[in-house]
């Protein structure tokens, strides 16, 4: 190999050549999305196609007694209904446990139910006619009996002996337990001069993406082939259980994403109705669609959060943290969810709580219970927004205990920045991180100290305003410790292909996938600088198993960091291989060539030597003139799995400045700051960008998101009008700004950027809140933080 | 979820209207700006037979802001954003314009009519506090003509009014704004063009800091705007102070006892509505 | 008695007659019957402005917009205002500054976007929050739509020199 054939994509501290990488461009694939021009699930067309309808359990926990399809079946424009039996006749149910979550139970599955509902809006029949109205028309005309059962809505009661057990097969209500605890733990507490606790609590949210669950299903018998047509992250993921459910072989799966219209982890998992609705379409051997309306989003996209934290912390009088302690319930439904499970966001709390700090000793007890609501699962950020605002949280009570600036306490006890590799006591490790350059960083930014000194000022004339700081770290870019050690079928690899196209243009087929973030334009980016080509000469094609290489799809924030490498790969070896043919032609040592500006040119003297179209027109059409032995391979597959470490962990510090009516208990957002290492900056404005879509999703969740259920298990807002979340008019600015430590666990250096926002905006802002609230000797821990919560806190309602 | 079936009918006039009203009795549902009765329909929380669309109908009774000078009227087909951009409202009954801004989204307030606002009277409503405040009158149409109630009695309770069968909101007739006179409308909403938690409409006399003549009707607290007579008789002829700020305060007590929402508990909003009550007051008194 | 009713409205300035169903709403109608699948429907309840259009000028819900109802009327879609070049400046600094991610509000907040463009020409950014607070984006945390829409409120202004304001509203 050549070296000097290759180009440094990344060479930390130094200015060299990144061609495109680290520019800010624009998306290529957005601009057929300004034109309304995309090609979302629903704008598709297809011939024969039918509309099938879910009928819901109004109930959160009911015995179906009987159910009568007959009228609905007469009316107009139906062509079939299925109940539960029938649909699982042609899909097996699942049961959604990873071995590695010891312990971890869940009953089985169905696609539609089958004896019981166990959630209001679980899916206990299947309608299906010629236009989605016809459907809606028949589902009135359905008659059921329903059995109620006792409801379990309050995760508090979940193990209570004396509530009844939903699963009975299961003998309790707890579907996953863990317990952690390192040595020293009760002697830190007991030796400690301060040790402070608070009780957080996290409202049960969810991701609300604007394009609701779209799927079409489409079964040719001819083949027993199924091409699924569906807004997933997870292509690959899906054929996998599509083929094993519906035993189809697994090549006969084809699963195709064109746009999709928001995703943050809703579309990651395995619906009940999405296969359901495969398996209609096998059964009625024609193309089946669903779409999940906004009604049936809220009752049926998987939740998140939900927690309660008790949470405590040793410290001593000079400031240094000895232990965190916490104890975390969650309640997530009656099911584990397909196939990640329910287990993962408790565990990660576990894992990830005190993450930025250098105590030496941790304690965390988990328990995840079965409650009659609507199931939980992984859901943008994972665990981070509670491990993160329950440590914050609790750091900044401590400060305060101690008279301590927060921004002093957090530089005493941040883990050291040459401190790394550093092993965490929770286990993990941490491959490099700059937690202080980034606090420091952040101070500057938001110049802290003048803040403060204007917080003062306007307290003497009754306004309230805070600062809130939340250090962070985050998982990105996991290894297959994250699912594949369990025994999910899920990719930790991903691969990317590329081809010279004959006219010297280059296609990059990639397994992971895009919705929005901007995964295409980064790989056309890196592609693009490697081959030393311009940006208009790469199309990159994502979503179609059929087409790209095998692998885990766009979710944890894994993207950009696994995908790119994937990418940088493929295109170096297709960039040796362009240059062995041009070498062939022009009958020179390889060594002496390079390619810039679409065009292979000679290192020595700067000459251009030929267009990549002329690689190309000879590779394809002439290679009659190459010598005999020579094979041209303009078509280069390379995979990428992160070793080494489970995860490449990111970290950052978020800031935000807020100001409290402590008549009202409204808060105003005024500011947010974030400084963010996410290594290797692929494209800035794409990453500021991820940034602040995702800070605006955690303040969602801190201030206004909540999924409301009454005692009897019946979501109260579960309606765009009612469920509320952030629009631009109550949103601040986000000044965001970067350290860069590349990851070496891959020649590109990216860690993910996915999540920070949303891991780290709550608890910015509760602490902003609490910092307003302090000299009314006033705090809240339980979110969203709203009026009333505040008021109470202030003691005027 | 798609709106369950229906029949429509654009009749081109009153009498046409009443036809359809006779004919098709509680079958039949008039559609205004259909900016509720469409996001009810595609829920299908009710299945009406036929909708009559009467936004393009061309009768000067519910049509057009008109204004002799004394009285300005707005008819039920007037949308909100007519509202809005209306200069003779501004400042004719610059409460009503201080309020439109708070009545959703553009794109709601270019197709959301008053009729169909009043009509509805949602009890979180913008309009109905104010016709109230401002003791406006409300002029209903039917076949038999024209009947005004006054907006104090024409909101009965939640989702019920004065309206009989066959009948349409035409207008209503507001008082121009009298020499001395100012008005505050407040409310508080989590975020912008959401119904409010609370609000208040406010109008009344200033003159040397006493405050005569005013009303305070609140939104959000109830089945209906509720109109706050025993705070109104705190404040009558007395001169602006904290004390008595403080006073109709407390004697909001007997005038709303207002019920939970989703978000906000009845404590809450009875204590929003006196935070609002103050600084309504505040701003009246210190004037615009 | 709820059959299809035959209507004729213009879309993107050509007539499109299609049979429908009272119940249709505009935005199913322009999915489809006319194949426009610019508009997007999110809610289907008038909250997250995923399906506005323009309706004689004015922009609307799509979803709160029978399709009989505007028979005889003109509707204009995203389709339309990127075929004529109207809101070109708009869609350039969008994707210049990365509003939009996964598009799905896109449209429809264009189409507020040139509401706002066209009605108040001085804005500031607090007036462009409140103008599409409206538009529902989950995505971009609406910062970015915020810059691209003030960067075209500039440019238009030095265009045409002044502030020639169309309509201004208060
Ligand atoms: C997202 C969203 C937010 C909103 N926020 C607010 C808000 O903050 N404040 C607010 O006030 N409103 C709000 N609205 C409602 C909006 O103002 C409506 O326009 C209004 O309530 C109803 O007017 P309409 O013309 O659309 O009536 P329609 O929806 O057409 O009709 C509503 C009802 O009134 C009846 N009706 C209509 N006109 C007449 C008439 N002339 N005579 C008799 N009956 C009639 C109809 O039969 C129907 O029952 C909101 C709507 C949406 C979708
Ligand atoms: S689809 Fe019309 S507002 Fe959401
Ligand atoms: S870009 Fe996805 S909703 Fe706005």
């Amino acid at each position: 190999m050549n070296a000097r054939a290759e180009l440094p994509v990344s060479a930390p501290g130094t200015k060299a050549d990144t061609g495109y990488i680290g520019k800010s461009i624009p998306r290529a694939n957005a601009k057929r999305l300004l034109q309304g021009r995309g090609a979302y699930t629903d704008d598709l067309r297809f011939p024969r196609l039918a509309h099938v309808v879910f009928f819901r359990s109004p109930h959160a926990h009911a015995r179906i007694v009987s159910l009568d399809l007959s009228k609905a079946r007469q009316s107009p424009g139906v062509i079939a209904t299925f109940d539960g039996h029938a649909i699982a006749e042609y899909c097996t149910p699942w049961v959604a446990v990873l071995s590695h979550l010891k312990g971890l139970k869940s009953p089985a599955q169905y696609a539609v139910a089958i004896e019981r509902a166990c959630w209001q809006g679980e899916a206990v029949a299947a309608i299906i006619a010629e236009t989605r109205a016809q459907a809606e028309d028949a589902l009135q005309l359905i008659e059921v009996e329903w059995e109620e059962l006792p409801v379990l809505t309050d995760m508090e009661l979940a193990l209570d002996p004396a509530t009844p057990v939903i699963h009975p097969d299961l003998g309790d209500n707890l579907c996953f337990h863990r317990d952690f605890t390192t040595e020293g733990v009760d002697d830190a507490f007991a030796r400690a001069d301060l040790v402070v606790e608070d009780t957080f609590h996290f409202g049960r949210h969810t991701g609300v993406t604007l394009e609701g669950r779209t799927i079409v299903a489409d079964y040719n018998p001819a083949q027993h082939s199924l091409t699924v047509y569906q807004g997933t992250q997870a292509p690959h993921m899906m054929q996998d259980i599509m083929s094993r459910h519906l035993n189809i072989p697994e090549a006969n799966v084809r699963v195709v994403t064109k746009d999709v219209g928001g995703s943050f982890g809703i579309k990651v998992h395995v619906y009940p109705d999405e296969m359901a609705t495969a398996a209609i379409s096998v059964m009625l051997r024609r193309p089946v669609k669903f779409i999940a309306d906004r009604l049936e989003s809220f009752l049926t996209d998987i939740h998140a959060r939900e927690h309660r934290v008790r949470t405590r912390l040793a410290a001593t009088k000079e400031g240094k943290i000895l232990a965190f302690e916490i104890d975390d319930l969650t309640g997530i439904g009656p099911y584990s969810v397909y196939p990640r499970t329910s287990g993962i966001e408790g565990n990660q709390v576990v894992n990830l709580t005190g993450g930025p700090y250098a105590h030496k000793e941790y304690r965390a007890r988990l328990d995840v219970v079965f409650t009659n609501k609507n199931v939980t699962c992984q859901y943008r950020g994972v665990g981070h927004p509670i491990a993160v605002a329950v440590t914050e949280g609790i750091v900044d009570l401590a400060a305060q205990k101690l008279g301590m600036d927060p921004a002093e306490f957090r530089r005493i006890n941040l883990i050291p920045d040459d401190a790394y590799p550093y092993t965490f006591p929770s286990g993990l490790k941490f491959e490099l991180l700059s937690h202080h350059q980034c606090l420091d960083k952040l101070l500057a930014l938001m110049d802290y100290t003048a803040l403060r000194a204007e917080q003062t000022r306007l307290r003497g004339k009754g306004i309230y305003r805070g600062i809130g700081l939340a250090a962070m770290i985050e998982v990105t870019n996991p290894s297959p410790a994250f699912y594949g050690v369990g025994g999910a079928r899920i990719s930790a690899q991903d691969g990317a292909t590329i081809r010279l196209e004959p006219s010297g243009m280059v296609t990059v087929l990639v397994s992971v996938t895009e919705q929005g973030q901007g995964n295409d334009a980064v790989f056309a980016q890196i592609a693009a600088t490697v081959l030393g080509i311009t940006m208009e000469k790469v199309k990159v094609v994502t979503g179609d198993t059929e087409v790209t290489p095998y692998g885990g799809g766009t979710w944890a924030s894994r993207g950009a960091g696994i995908g790119g490498e994937a990418v940088l790969q493929s295109a170096k070896a297709l960039k040796s291989n362009i240059l062995d043919i041009a070498a062939a032609i022009l009958n020179v040592d390889k060594g002496t060539l390079d390619i810039t500006g679409n065009e292979v040119y000679d290192k020595l003297t700067g000459a251009t030597k030929m267009p990549l179209s002329e690689v190309g027109r000879v590779g394809y059409f002439r290679p009659d003139t190459l010598p005999m032995d020579f094979q041209s391979e303009l078509t280069v597959t390379r995979h990428y799995t992160p070793r080494g470490y489970g995860f490449t962990f990111t970290n950052g510090i978020q800031a935000s400045l807020v100001e409290v009516d402590p008549d009202t208990g409204f808060v105003k957002l005024l500011k947010h700051w974030v400084v963010e290492d996410c290594g290797t900056i692929l494209n800035p404005m794409l990453v500021d960008e991820q940034m602040r879509g995702g800070i605006v999703q955690g303040i969602g969740g801190a201030l206004f998101e909540e999924c409301l259920y009454s005692a009897d298990g019946q979501m109260l807002n579960g309606s765009m009008a009612d469920y509320l979340v952030p629009m631009a008019g109550e949103m601040p600015d986000m000044v965001i700004a970067h350290v860069e430590s590349p990851t070496k666990t891959s020649e590109l250096g990216a860690k993910g950027a996915g999540e920070a926002g949303t891991a780290g905006a709550p608890a910015a802002v509760m602490n902003a809140i609490n910092d307003a609230l302090l000299p009314l000797n006033a705090r809240v821990s339980s979110q969203p933080f709203t009026p009333e919560k505040i008021l109470r806190a202030l003691g005027k309602v | 979820m798609k709106a369950p079936a229906f029949d429509y009918a654009r009749p081109a006039s009153l009498a046409e209207v009443f036809d359809l009203l006779d004919r098709h009795g509680d079958e039949a549902k008039l559609l205004a700006g259909g900016q509720t009765l469409m996001a009810t329909l595609n829920m299908r929380l009710s299945q009406p037979g036929i909708l009559i669309d009467i936004t393009t109908l061309n009768e000067p009774a519910l049509t057009g802001i008109r204004s002799d000078g004394a009285t300005l009227s707005i008819g039920a087909l007037v949308k909100h954003r007519e509202i809005e951009r209306s200069a003779p409202v501004a400042e004719q009954v610059p409460l009503l314009a201080q309020a439109v801004p708070h009545v959703a989204h553009i794109a709601i307030r270019n197709a959301g009519t008053f009729g169909g606002s009043v009509a509805f009277a949602d009890p979180a409503a913008e309009y109905p506090a104010c016709l109230v405040a401002l003791d406006a009158t409300i002029v209903l149409v039917s076949r038999a003509g024209e009947r005004k109630v006054p907006a104090r009695d024409f909101f009965k309770a939640l989702y019920e009014t004065d309206l009989q069968p066959g009948e349409l909101v035409a207008r209503g007739e507001f008082v121009a704004q009298k020499p001395g006179y100012r008005s505050v409308f407040m409310e508080l909403a989590r975020r912008h063009g959401d119904y409010a938690i609370v609000g208040v409409a406010a109008n009344g006399k200033v003159a040397g800091g006493v405050l005569s003549d005013i009303s305070l009707a609140y939104l959000g607290v109830g089945g209906i705007p509720v109109l706050a007579r025993q705070a109104m008789a705190v404040l009558e002829g007395q001169a602006y102070s904290t004390e008595l700020v403080g006073a109709a305060q407390r004697a909001l007590a007997n005038d709303l006892d207002p019920a939970a929402d989703l978000y906000s508990s009845g404590a809450t909003k009875m204590h929003l509505a006196r935070v609002l009550t103050g600084r309504a007051l505040a701003a009246l008194a210190e004037g615009a | 008695m709820s059959g299809k009713r035959q209507t004729a409205i213009t879309v993107n300035g050509v007539t499109e007659n299609h049979a429908v169903e009272p119940r249709m709403h505009l935005i199913d109608y322009l999915r489809e019957e006319c194949g426009l699948t610019g508009a997007h429907a999110g809610c289907e309840h008038g909250v997250c402005g995923a399906c506005t259009v323009r309706v004689d000028g004015e922009i609307v819900r799509g979803c709160l917009t029978l399709a009989v109802a505007t028979d005889g009327r003109r509707v204009d879609t995203i389709e339309g205002l990127s075929d004529t070049g109207e809101i070109a400046d708009l869609q350039k600094a969008f994707h210049e500054h990365n509003a939009l991610q996964c598009g799905f509000c896109t449209p429809g907040m264009l189409m507020a976007a040139q509401d706002l463009v066209r009605e108040m020409p001085n804005a500031g950014r607090d007036e462009i929050r409140e103008y599409i607070s409206g538009n529902y984006c989950r995505c971009t945390g609406y910062q970015a739509i915020v810059d691209a829409i003030e960067t075209v409120l500039k440019a238009r202004k030095e265009k045409s020199g002044a502030s020639p304001a169309l309509k201004v509203v208060k």
